[in-house]
């Protein structure tokens, strides 16, 4: 049906857009897997979206944004873990504050600084990640299949991609290979046991949430430094969730989220570039193509095509026994 | 023995809550470079200062009763149920059918049809989470936000594709014939020799909202139901040891709660754009979550509660019509109670139970 000429496009865009639904899905399991439900990946999407946007327009480079996307993320992170790791309370309700806080602190702020209707002014020049060639993408190009596939599909996208897709492998050896990632899943499934080996419980949550938060502060920031030119009011547009979605399709686990990730961003990249889907004369409206992250995720989770367990202890704030 | 009194559990903390989201409110408007006593002042004139205002406070507060108290239900049985902007959502889609459909002699009678077919369609995009939380365990908070993305696409395609009027270029329906036009409470308040303001779009889907109020109240304290669902909130293997299916609570729980969402549909839908659009909803649902924790889920806190956020809501359209400060500035205001009266309830409460503690054993 489709040639390579036509698929590089919609394969290139796939992973454009699969960058940010990785980088929160990534967050997002950090977090989960130590015990720590997150529905606020979507707001601390938009926090770093609209600081970094704006740190950059202001003094002209794109790192200082980034940085500044990426400490506003933190903050929220911050008040995540005050409200359910310190002081107990339901986690899934602080998500939901966070993600209205998010909403509209960056629009109450973005009119206050820079009278846009609650958008920052474009990012330009050094403002905005530019694309990377990857080495020999120039010579390579004539070579035929071989050569479009790595000099247009794989080279010339910002090096926050390469660091998302990096950032899958190194996930996965933090999580399976150290100390660290085993005691952070350990406080996911069974915290008494952490506990008991003298390890804080507490203090491996903040470290997941505080992890949680710079991944998630480094998605927001692509998102308006690299895939867009700029804030403009709730650009997020509900990432969080498909990235949510990812990662129970996943069932919390890096690569599987890799995949769950690009077959999202797959599917926004067909609904981006064809409206209604024509298949042998039946025709698929754009909205299933909407719907589909969503669909799948239910399904997933109903359990009928393998059962999505969460982490055990994961929602349940840690009481320590006296 | 409780650590503290009961009126310490449902008026204090609700009230130091809600002073410490204001305090934190004042300092993000002067953060803003804007002075929060004119703000405040501004609201109150443009919310309650004229029955123009009122009209407006208690539309908005009649749709937070439906969907605070969809919310509120639900939690009594320890559900969060999510969902409520896609089944009211939804609930729109019944109301719409029934006024388009239906050639209805009077008003009365569509109310009693739309009312109807909107608690169903409500309830039934409620029943598949429900059935997926009681028969195979899935979360009930992620299948509920699923079904809020599946029910706007669903909507989008209904609305561009089937139910938008020919030659119109707008994803809306048709407007709905006259015999489905609700009296507004001008209409209703005018024979009383009340004079209330005529473009206001508070409607008789008012009073529906506190005769629901009413009816969640008795079925949850004083029906064996609404007993049950209690019972299955406070704790599950309590209940299941009663002989009380959670299978059984959870969707029948679901159920009164998708169908309260649903019948928010009346007011916004049928009451004031009197056709079925985009959007319709414009978050009410998510606001039931704010109105059913600050209402401490008990209906009259959800009323009092969904009154404050009505004010909320047209008098931070009346900021954003006069001054430079915008809307979103309630969506803040939101958070920030969502946050203070249900994520930090904690912060607020041992402070206190320590303090009462400490009061209690002074005086033995």
């Amino acid at each position: 049906m489709m040639d390579l000429m036509t698929l590089i496009p919609v394969l290139d865009s796939t992973i454009r857009l699969s960058t940010p639904l990785l980088l929160a899905c990534l967050a997002g399991l950090f977090s989960e897997r130590a015990g720590v439900f997150d529905i606020g990946l979507e707001g601390k999407m938009l926090m770093a979206a609209f600081f970094s946007a704006a740190i950059a327009s202001v003094t002209g480079s794109v790192w200082l944004g980034l940085l500044a996307g990426i400490a506003s993320s933190m903050v929220l992170a911050g008040l995540h873990g005050l409200a359910s790791i310190t002081f107990r309370g339901n986690q899934l309700i602080s998500g939901v504050a966070i993600n209205f806080l998010a909403a509209g602190i960056t629009v109450l702020i973005a009119q206050h600084w820079f009278h846009q209707g609650g958008r920052t002014p474009s990012l330009i020049g050094a403002g905005r990640f530019s694309p990377i060639e990857l080495p020999l993408a120039g010579p390579l190009s004539g070579v035929p299949v071989l050569g479009p596939v790595y000099s247009d599909l794989l080279s010339g996208h910002s090096v926050l991609v390469y660091i998302a897709f990096l950032a899958v492998p190194a996930t996965w050896w933090v999580l399976y290979r150290t100390r660290f990632g085993l005691r952070l899943r350990a406080v996911g499934e069974n915290p008494a046991a952490v506990d008991t080996s003298g390890v804080s419980v507490v203090g491996m949550r903040y470290a997941a949430v505080a992890i949680c938060g710079l991944l998630c502060g480094i998605a927001g920031a692509y998102l308006a430094t690299a895939l867009q030119a700029g804030f403009v009011k709730d650009m997020t547009a509900g990432r969080g969730f498909i990235a949510l979605a990812a990662l129970i399709f996943a069932k919390w686990r890096p690569w599987h989220a890799m995949w769950a990730c690009l077959l999202f961003g797959f599917l926004q990249a067909v609904a981006l570039r064809y409206q209604n889907i024509d298949i042998g004369g039946v025709v698929i409206p754009v909205q299933v193509m909407d719907a589909l992250p969503y669909i799948l995720t239910v399904v997933i989770l109903a359990g009928f095509v393998g059962k999505a367990i969460p982490p055990r202890a994961g929602g349940e704030p840690y009481v320590k026994e006296r | 023995m409780d650590k503290m009194p009961k009126w310490a559990d449902v008026v204090l903390i609700p009230l130091i809550s809600l002073i410490l989201a204001a305090a934190l409110s004042a300092l993000v408007i002067l953060g803003i470079g804007e002075d929060p006593v004119a703000a405040v002042k501004m609201m109150v004139s443009g919310a309650l200062g004229s029955t123009y205002g009122w009209g407006y406070t208690l539309y908005y507060a009649t749709n937070f009763m439906f969907t605070g108290l969809a919310v509120a239900v639900a939690f009594h049985a320890r559900l969060f149920n999510i969902g409520g902007e896609g089944q009211a959502m939804l609930g729109g889609l019944g109301v719409a059918l029934m006024c388009l459909y239906v050639p209805w002699p009077h008003w009365s009678l569509a109310l009693i049809g739309a009312t109807t077919l909107a608690a169903l369609f409500g309830a039934a995009w409620a029943m598949i989470p429900a059935w997926l939380q009681a028969k195979r365990g899935s979360h009930i908070v992620i299948t509920t936000i699923m079904f809020n993305f599946i029910a706007s696409a669903v909507l989008n395609y209904v609305l561009v594709n089937l139910m938008r009027p020919k030659g119109s270029m707008d994803p809306a329906t048709a407007r709905f014939p006259e015999a489905a036009h609700l009296p507004t409470l001008h209409d209703l308040l005018a024979p009383l020799g009340i004079s209330f303001s005529k473009a206001a779009p508070a409607n008789v889907s008012l009073l529906v909202a506190v005769a629901a109020c009413i009816l969640v109240w008795l079925l949850i304290w004083r029906t064996r139901l609404g007993y049950e669902i209690r019972a299955y909130g406070h704790s599950e293997t309590g209940a299941l040891y009663a002989g009380i299916s959670p299978v059984k609570i959870t969707m029948i729980t679901m159920l009164i709660s998708g169908g309260l969402a649903g019948m928010m549909a009346i007011n916004n839908v049928m009451g004031e754009a009197e056709r079925l659009v985009l959007n319709a909803t414009e978050g009410a649902g998510f606001i039931g979550i704010a109105v059913a924790l600050m209402g401490r889920s008990h209906p009259f806190g959800v009323f009092l509660a969904a009154i404050l956020f009505g004010f909320l809501y047209q008098g931070g359209a009346e900021l954003a019509l006069w001054t430079s400060i915008p809307r979103e500035l309630i969506v803040v205001i939101q958070a920030l109670v969502i946050l203070f009266t249900g994520a930090l309830d904690n912060m607020v409460r041992m402070p206190l139970e320590k303090l009462f503690l400490s009061l209690r054993r002074a005086r033995t």
